[in-house]
């Protein structure tokens, strides 16, 4: 007698067509949940996708914005502002984030590590527009000039902790025989780090920043007042710059029915600039585990 | 003479008239052996906690030392205090001496960056850097200590050739060092500590990970470089611990039992612990 045998000769509980149906509500529950959860990104992507689209052609990724009342101009300013607002972000934020998450990874100091680690949850749930305040307060005021300066180091604010917290992460993934290996060697720590650990972590800590850039990308209040937005195309650290989501926000509460539909464009653009940046965070995190 | 003299280097002075320790029992080698390093009362703890205590043994110039005795009697801890990686792990801490050469490795004449480079150590587990190439991965010892081997291709060719592999590898130099199987990456990572020219060489169970073939080639390995390094190796193969080693020290939770010849630790036990151990009653 084989063991399915055993199972169909077994009696029927009584129980089990109570379980069966208790199964199949949870499962209905399960499903129900993934749905009302999906709506949502399906909705507004697709409403985008819907309204964007027509609005949407070379040059509008490319030209620079017509004065009110000329049809057509673009947002190519605004493009290349993001770009530049979020690479200066990384910039700053970067030399800084990757060292932290080392130190945070390397169990030293368990205390500071701690308080740091803390500070970086901490800040990670400052709201943005409070972080735009302390880069205003701290770069814009007293130079009396709104700057792409100011807008990066915003954006480098808010970038800090996801590099910080995924450096930390991946570097803790580092096989320790590595570290063993490299340490019985004689090399000392921060040539292990630089030469041994960083090198295997590196796709993972190049996805947290990827991600960081695109999360930086589609941030809007910490640039209302440092980088404040431009008609032009700049790329003076100390001149207020253009960028997508301040595009965005400014045509869509405007009263011109184009410049609406520039900005359902503009957002189309910018949502994909971000989920494209958190599609590669995810194939590269993807195969650095494999 | 009954028992060999193992002379021992007075400490500070390596060029210094050399001092005669008393001898293990159970050492019958007439000739005097020069002791490469020695344990001096050596108490190891993670945390407070001893997990070798009073360990106190020569490792003789140029044999095979093999450490034996049941997991987690303390043999890796044993070996990881002869290059001061046990201080590597967060909340260590040991007393006694480990002289090397006469100087106490603890002590203010070596740091631990020098004391590594002579006494080079093989993991358990075969660990050659993935993100270098075998080449590189036998310069690491140079370049992660931020030093220039005179001729680098001589280097890596000497290295590799000393540990077996050179022929197996010599044409994919530029593959990166995870891509070799297991066996070849031990061997590489023999290669990449010989590297560096050390006196001495750890092996902390350099064959558990490997098949019989590649155990057979590295304890084969370890018979030749015996005669140019001092090999302290790790087993939980007693068969192994016989075949290749000159000097055998048993451990068993944490104290040193017995420590001997090997012949003599094998045939004629003197603690009936040791004898439990090797005809298999425990571990
Ligand atoms: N990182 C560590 N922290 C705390 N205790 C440890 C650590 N590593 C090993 N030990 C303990 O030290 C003892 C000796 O371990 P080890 O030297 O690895 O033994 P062996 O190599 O002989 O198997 C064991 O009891 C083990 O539990
Ligand atoms: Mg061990």
């Amino acid at each position: 007698m084989d063991a399915l045998e055993a199972v169909r000769l077994r009696p029927v509980s009584p129980r089990l067509g109570r379980r069966r149906f208790a199964d199949r509500v949870f499962r209905a529950a399960v499903f129900g949940a993934v749905i009302v959860v999906l709506m949502p990104l399906a909705a507004i992507l697709g409403t985008i996708v819907v309204r964007g689209a027509p609005a949407l052609n070379w040059d509008f990724l490319t030209s620079l914005p017509k004065p009110v009342g000329e049809t057509g101009g673009g947002v190519g300013h605004a493009i290349l502002g993001t770009l530049i607002l979020a690479l200066g972000g990384l910039l700053m934020a970067v030399p800084v984030g990757v060292p932290a998450g080392v130190f945070l990874a390397s169990d030293r100091m368990p205390r500071l590590a701690g308080a740091i680690r803390m500070c970086a949850d901490v800040l990670a749930g400052v709201p943005s527009i409070v972080v735009g305040m302390f880069a205003y307060t701290l770069l814009v005021l007293p130079f009396k000039q709104f700057s792409a300066l100011a807008g990066a180091f915003a954006l480098s604010v808010i970038m800090l902790p996801t590099i910080a917290r995924t450096t930390e992460e991946v570097v803790r993934l580092v096989p320790s025989t590595l570290t063993e290996a490299a340490l019985a060697l004689g090399a000392p720590r921060w040539r292990v780090m630089l030469k041994v650990v960083l090198p295997s972590a590196g796709k993972g800590v190049a996805a947290g920043i990827i991600a960081a850039f695109s999360r930086g990308a589609g941030e809007t209040a910490p640039l209302m007042f440092t980088a404040f937005g431009s008609q032009f195309l700049s790329f003076s650290p100390l001149q207020p710059i253009a960028a997508l989501p301040l595009v965005l926000f400014n045509y869509a509460v405007s009263p011109y029915d184009d410049w609406h539909a520039q900005a359902w464009a503009a957002a189309l653009v910018l949502a994909a600039l971000v989920l494209a940046g958190n599609v590669i965070a995810r194939f590269a995190t993807a195969r650095r585990s494999s | 003479m009954s028992l060999a003299s193992i002379l021992v280097p007075v400490p500070g002075r390596s060029d210094a008239p050399r001092q005669v320790v008393t001898p293990p029992p159970a050492m019958t080698k007439d000739a005097p052996r020069t002791a490469k390093m020695v344990i001096e009362s050596l108490t190891a703890y993670y945390g407070s906690h001893a997990v070798l205590r009073n360990v106190s043994l020569p490792v003789v110039e140029r044999t095979v030392t093999a450490v034996i005795g049941p997991s987690g009697c303390g043999k890796s801890t044993m070996v990881r205090c002869l290059n001061r990686m046990h201080e590597i792990i967060p909340g260590t801490s040991v007393s006694g001496r480990v002289l090397l050469d006469g100087l106490d490795v603890y002590g203010r004449h070596l740091d631990p960056i020098e004391l590594r480079r002579r006494v080079g150590m093989v993991f358990q587990k075969p660990n050659p850097f993935p993100t270098m190439s075998v080449r590189d991965n036998v310069l690491a010892g140079w370049s992660l200590t931020g030093t220039k081997p005179p001729n680098a291709d001589d280097v890596v060719e000497n290295a590799l050739r000393r540990a077996a592999l050179w022929d197996e590898v010599k044409d994919r130099l530029k593959a990166p060092g995870g891509s070799l199987s297991g066996g070849q990456a031990q061997r590489l990572c023999i290669a990449r500590a010989l590297a560096v020219q050390p006196d001495v060489l750890l092996m902390d169970e350099p064959c558990s990970a490997l098949d019989p073939i590649a155990t057979a080639r590295i304890e084969e390995l370890i018979h030749e470089l015996a005669s140019t390094v001092t090999i302290v190796i790790v087993t939980h193969n007693m068969q192994q611990a016989a075949r290749v080693s000159e000097f055998t020290a048993f451990l068993y939770m944490g104290d040193l039992v017995e420590f001997g010849d090997t012949a003599g630790i094998f045939t004629r036990p003197s603690d009936p612990r040791t004898e439990d151990y090797i005809t298999g009653r425990f571990g």
